[in-house]
This record gives C-alpha cells, sequence and structure tokens, in this order.
C-alpha cells in the first residue's frame, strides 16, 4: 500500500468497554472489554477485511468507527480529523462520507416505508435538494440492479439479496468515500451471496470506495480484501496483506482459523489444527496473552506477558502481529 | 475406498410432501429419493427452501401438523415403510434408530429444565426399567463421550448458562443416547464460529465411526459437504437434482445448478478481487414454482422442454445421476 498518502481512516489506541451491572442495585460489576487497544490504518481505495469469531469484537470496532458507540478511549481519524473533537455540523459532514451496511437486511431496513421514503430519507437528513430527487432514486436504483418499480414497494416484497440491494443503495446515495461493511452476506443464500459481492468490487471500482469489511467467512473476506486484520477476543492479533496472511501465518489463532475453513474439494486434505477450549469471556479476559487458553504452541512467558503488536521484518514489509514465538526467530 | 456393498438401511422413494397454509397448497418436496447405507455419510445441500429440512422431518414422522403431508412415496427403513408407520411404532424407532439434532440448539433444548433432567427423560423413554442412579450414571457417560470436560456440571446447568457449542455437545448427547442407526444432523454447525465447527463435524465423525451409524449431513456449505460425505444429494426447489459420490460431485458437477452453485462461492482457488461467475436471479419462492424444471428459470442453458416437462434423474456416470434435460440432449 502506498505509506505515503494520507489514511482516510486512521483509528488509534480505539477501546471500547461496556459496563456490566448486577444485583439490586444494578451496580456496576466490572467491564466486557469489546474492543482493547485497537490501531490500524485504511488506505483510499483499498478494503481491509476484518476477521474474527463471534464475540471478538468486530461488529463493536465497526460501529465505534461510525459513531454509533461512544468510544472509551483512543481517537478515530477520518481524512485527517479526530471525529471526537468535532461540532455538531462538521460531524454530520464527516458522517456524509462514512456510511455503513448491516448484516440482516430484514432488520436494518423500516418495514413501514416505502423505497422511496427509505431512500429519499438520507438526501431530506442531509438536506440535499428535492428537485431531482426522483431521477437520483431511479439512477441509484439502477446502480445497484433494481428497476424503477421498487421505488414504490416495501422492503417485505423483495427477497434477502434484494434487499441487500436496497441497503447498498442507501449506502452508496450520498457518494460516500468510506464504506463499513457489517456482515453483509452472511445471511445471504450462497447462490444470492457472489451476486452481492460483485456488486460490492463493481461499485468500489466505479466510486473509488474504501471498504472496512468485517466478516467471519475467511473465504469470503479472502475475495474481497487487500489486507486482513483477524481480531480474537477484542484485539487485533495479526494484520497483513492478502495473500501474505494465507501464505505465511504468523499468529497461532490465524493459522487455527485458516485450518479451519472447510475445503471446496473433497481430494484436498489437510492438516487440521482443532482449537481445544471456548472463547474465554471478555468480561475477565486471560493474563498474559489473550489467546494462551487455547494456544496450541503455548510457553510459560505467554501465560505471564502480553505480547506485543508489532511489524514482524522478516515475514514481509507490512505483516503485523502479537505473539512471542515471533521474538524467539521461530519459522513457519 | 471400495468396499463391498453396503446394506441399504434407508430408502427414500418419490417423496412428495405438501404444506397446506391459509387454503394454499404447496408442493415442498417433489418425488425426492435417495438412499442411505450403514455406516454412510450422505450430505444433503442446498439452498433455503429447497426442501432439505422438510425431508429430513418427513423422514422423523415431525412434520408440523397439520400444515404438512405427506402425499405419495415411500421411506423405507430396514424394510419398513416409516410413512405408513402407525404413530405408536414411530415413536419406537424415532430417537431409537433414528435421532436428529438441529441448528439452532439453544431453541431445541427446553430452557426451564436443566440439562441433566432433559437427558434423563430420554433415557426414561427408551429404557422404561432403567433405575434413576444407572440413568445419571449413564447420561453423565454419555456427556464425556462428546467431549464435555466436567459433566456434573453440565448436567446441573440450564441450557443458557452453555456456550452454543456445549449445547451442540449435549443436544448430540441426547441424540445418541439410544444408540441410533442413523443420525440426521440439520445444519449442526450453522449458528457456531468456525473453529468450534471443525470440533463439533470432528465429534460427530468420531462417535459415526465408533457406534457405526449413518449420518445424514443437511447443510448450505459446499465446503462442509466436500470435507465430510462420502456421497451427496443436491436439491433445488424441492427437487433432488444431482446425486454423486462427494468426489465425482467436485470434480464433475453435472448439473447447471450444481455447477453454478460451485464456481459461484468463492474459493481458496478463486482469484480475489475479480468478478464472480453468478447464477442469475433468485430462488423462486414455492408458491410460484416454475412449472417443469424448477431451475428453468435460471438455467443458463434452459431449452424449449424444460419450461415444460419435469426432467427425469437419469444416470450420467457410475452411481452418479443427474435430472436436466440438456444433459439427455447430449448424451
Amino acid at each position: 500500500m502506498n505509506q505515503k498518502e494520507q489514511p482516510i481512516l486512521r483509528v488509534i489506541d480505539l477501546k471500547k468497554y461496556f459496563p456490566v451491572v448486577g444485583g439490586v442495585f444494578l451496580k456496576q460489576k466490572g467491564w466486557v472489554h469489546a474492543v482493547d487497544q485497537v490501531s490500524f490504518d485504511l488506505h483510499s481505495g483499498e478494503t481491509l477485511g476484518l476477521v474474527g469469531e463471534s464475540g471478538c469484537g468486530k461488529t463493536t470496532l465497526g460501529r465505534c468507527i461510525m459513531g454509533l458507540y461512544p468510544i472509551t478511549s483512543g481517537s478515530v481519524m477520518f481524512k485527517g480529523q479526530d471525529l471526537s473533537n468535532l461540532d455538531r455540523p462538521s460531524k454530520r459532514q464527516m458522517r456524509l462520507k462514512m456510511q455503513m451496511i448491516f448484516q440482516d437486511p430484514f432488520e436494518s431496513l423500516n418495514q413501514r416505508h416505502t423505497v422511496r421514503e427509505i431512500l429519499g430519507e438520507k438526501y431530506r437528513i442531509h438536506r440535499k435538494k428535492e428537485q431531482s430527487l426522483d431521477r437520483s432514486l431511479v439512477r441509484l436504483l439502477e446502480v445497484v440492479g433494481l428497476g424503477e418499480r421498487a421505488l414504490e414497494r416495501f422492503p417485505h416484497e423483495f427477497s434477502g439479496g434484494q434487499r441487500q440491494r436496497i441497503g447498498i443503495a442507501r449506502a452508496v446515495s450520498l457518494d460516500p468515500d468510506l464504506i463499513i461493511c457489517d456482515e453483509p452476506v452472511s445471511a445471504l443464500d450462497v447462490s444470492v451471496q457472489s451476486q452481492i459481492l460483485n456488486l460490492l468490487l463493481t461499485l468500489q471500482e466505479k466510486m473509488g470506495l474504501t471498504y472496512l469489511f468485517i466478516s467471519h467467512d475467511l473465504s469470503v473476506v479472502r475475495h474481497v480484501s487487500d489486507r486482513i486484520a483477524v481480531m480474537y477476543l477484542g484485539r487485533i492479533v495479526e494484520m497483513a496483506d492478502r495473500d501474505d496472511l494465507f501464505a505465511h501465518p504468523l499468529h497461532p489463532y490465524t493459522r487455527a482459523l485458516l485450518s479451519a475453513i472447510p475445503a471446496v474439494d473433497p481430494l484436498v486434505k489437510r492438516k487440521r489444527t482443532i482449537l481445544t477450549g471456548e472463547l474465554p469471556s471478555p468480561e475477565n479476559p486471560p493474563q498474559g496473552c489473550r489467546f494462551h487458553t487455547r494456544c496450541p504452541e503455548v510457553m510459560d512467558i505467554c501465560k505471564k506477558n502480553e505480547p506485543l503488536f508489532k511489524r514482524i521484518d522478516k515475514a514481509g514489509s507490512d505483516h503485523f502481529a502479537a505473539c512471542h514465538l515471533n521474538d524467539r526467530g521461530w519459522h513457519f | 475406498m471400495n468396499k463391498v456393498q453396503p446394506e441399504t438401511i434407508l430408502a427414500v422413494k418419490d417423496l412428495v410432501v405438501s404444506f397446506t397454509v391459509e387454503n394454499t397448497t404447496t408442493i415442498a418436496v417433489d418425488r425426492a429419493g435417495f438412499e442411505l447405507s450403514r455406516g454412510e455419510t450422505l450430505g444433503v445441500v442446498g439452498e433455503s427452501g429447497c426442501g432439505k429440512s422438510v425431508t429430513a422431518l418427513s423422514i422423523m414422522g415431525l412434520l408440523p401438523q397439520p400444515a404438512g403431508r405427506i402425499e405419495a412415496g415411500t421411506i423405507e427403513f430396514m424394510g419398513r415403510d416409516l410413512v405408513t408407520l402407525e404413530k405408536k411404532k414411530m415413536q419406537k424407532i424415532r430417537g431409537e434408530k433414528i435421532s436428529m439434532i438441529f441448528q439452532e440448539p439453544m431453541t431445541a433444548l427446553n430452557p426451564v429444565h436443566r440439562v441433566g433432567k432433559q437427558i434423563n427423560e430420554v433415557y426414561r423413554l427408551h429404557y422404561p426399567g432403567m433405575k434413576p442412579d444407572e440413568i445419571g450414571d449413564r447420561a453423565a457417560g454419555m456427556l464425556a463421550k462428546v467431549g464435555i470436560a466436567d459433566p456434573e456440571k453440565v448436567l446441573k446447568a440450564y441450557p443458557h448458562q452453555l456456550s452454543g457449542g456445549m449445547r451442540q455437545r449435549v443436544m448430540i448427547a441426547m441424540a445418541l443416547c439410544a444408540e441410533p442407526d442413523i443420525l440426521i444432523a440439520d445444519e449442526p454447525t450453522t449458528a457456531l464460529d468456525v473453529t468450534v465447527q471443525a470440533q463439533i463435524l470432528e465429534l460427530i465423525k468420531e462417535l459415526q465411526t465408533r457406534m457405526s451409524m449413518a449420518v445424514i449431513l443437511i447443510t448450505h456449505d459446499l465446503g462442509v459437504i466436500a470435507e465430510n460425505c462420502d456421497n451427496a444429494v443436491v436439491m433445488y426447489g424441492g427437487q433432488v437434482v444431482e446425486k454423486a459420490s462427494v468426489a465425482m460431485l467436485f470434480s464433475n458437477p453435472a448439473h447447471p445448478y450444481t455447477q453454478g452453485l460451485l464456481t459461484s462461492i468463492p474459493g481458496l482457488a478463486s482469484t480475489p478481487k475479480t468478478i464472480l461467475p453468478t447464477i442469475d436471479g433468485m430462488v423462486p419462492s414455492l408458491e410460484d414454482m416454475p412449472r417443469g424444471c424448477r431451475f428453468s428459470t435460471r438455467c443458463p442453458f434452459v431449452f424449449e422442454p424444460c419450461r415444460d416437462k419435469a426432467p427425469v434423474s437419469l444416470s450420467v456416470g457410475p452411481d452418479h445421476y443427474a435430472a436436466c434435460y440438456y444433459l439427455e440432449k447430449e448424451q
């Protein structure tokens, strides 16, 4: 990636803790460390895939960047400006350029509004002129592969894939720069998934979009991403160029994830690392390395010291990982 | 690989299942058929609404009543037709000979009873004379068998206190209490994370060999089929469109739908950031299924006869069947 140019999105030490309350007086009992010290840059026009299992904090991270959750500490810089320092009008201007696509196209569209109202709302909120609204809406529907007739219909009249197209139309309507896609194809049928992925790729090329693509499906992430970040219990444990990550995963968790993808080829019999145990609770993450309770290559130091998330020189230009194994000159 | 011809324990023939809701009748499964041999793992793959779950429920005799009805066909289990079997006898087979696990273990378990009570109930049903002490021991033993480290603790827990993977293990334990001949697993890992999915599939495989049972694995995930099954059935719109060994199906798919499905999923072999081949359109709903071949509205090879009459399954290779007029023409 081009390092000289300023990143479109820069996330620095972002933390999001949710309070846990309990008892009769709803006293605070602790914190869920949903996202813990996450930093990364996203450059214009690229796609960063964010993978991890349920509960790893990937959705929370996406929502923090969008400003849907107030962040606990750290900062989100969008086009060089810190979003938390902006006043309301400038924030609104920023928001215009940052949009989100949700997983469930059934719940993210208002059932009582027609497609015209759903798509038109954006223009109203951001006070865009209404004059050519109809023409813009029709053009918008064409872009996402739906006909003009869709305008007067309600979300329930569409299939899942078409609804996701409406969600995408809504996201791209005001010509954004960055789109956060939160599991955009997970709820769709296999034969429809590829249609939506194609649409996202085409739009990216046409409109010069930057994507943060959140998904649990590694094959899908591999297909759309330039770089991939792997999250585990609120932290990014590894981040690298797509091909680099798949060819030389440096974190044992990444290796386990990669080996767990079922291959669509019965002749490929791979050595499989099956992780034992389950994801620990983010309310009480393990001491030291958060992955040490399930790591097949755990060492003594892992239980005491948390490994630093740092650039691994020997691996490639931009390969980052947080694992003690890499300090010991291990090669994989 | 090539063993002696194994004994067929389940044969579904020309099964037709209809659903009647508010006076509208739709055909959810249309002349589906397949066989299952002892010890075999058969994959049933298809998208939502293709009839794979309905087929499984028909085998179990658990179609939602009164909406669901088996209109025609037979389900032969060890020489007996389950479709016409009386209720009492069916209850004896269900759970004892054929068991089923479901996609969402949270909804399949009763949330207000402890896990122990629910497992004990299974033993009381299938082994009426068994003493409570023995039931307790057996239940704990069964949980240990499915890889639960602390069975006593889990027996006392409520379902919501367990993680998704644990709950699915409990479900598997319950399904296998009576050592059935057939386990039907309906999307057993869809609600689980990939690393847990790998654990559960490995567990099913291990128990299958140990108990020499046959498994019907229903899923929409072709990868799961490729890695875990011997043979597979592809369903579309309630019909079986292709049947083959897994090796054959993936190396040499015959039906246009199977071909489309296989090329459209992003795999480790596809080139990133390129446009994927797609199947146009979407799965038609059951109410407006096209006459003739149900895939005809989306098929790239569609021609005259496809729109008139549904094609019949024909042999396209050794133990390889597909229902498609285009293939007929090619031959």
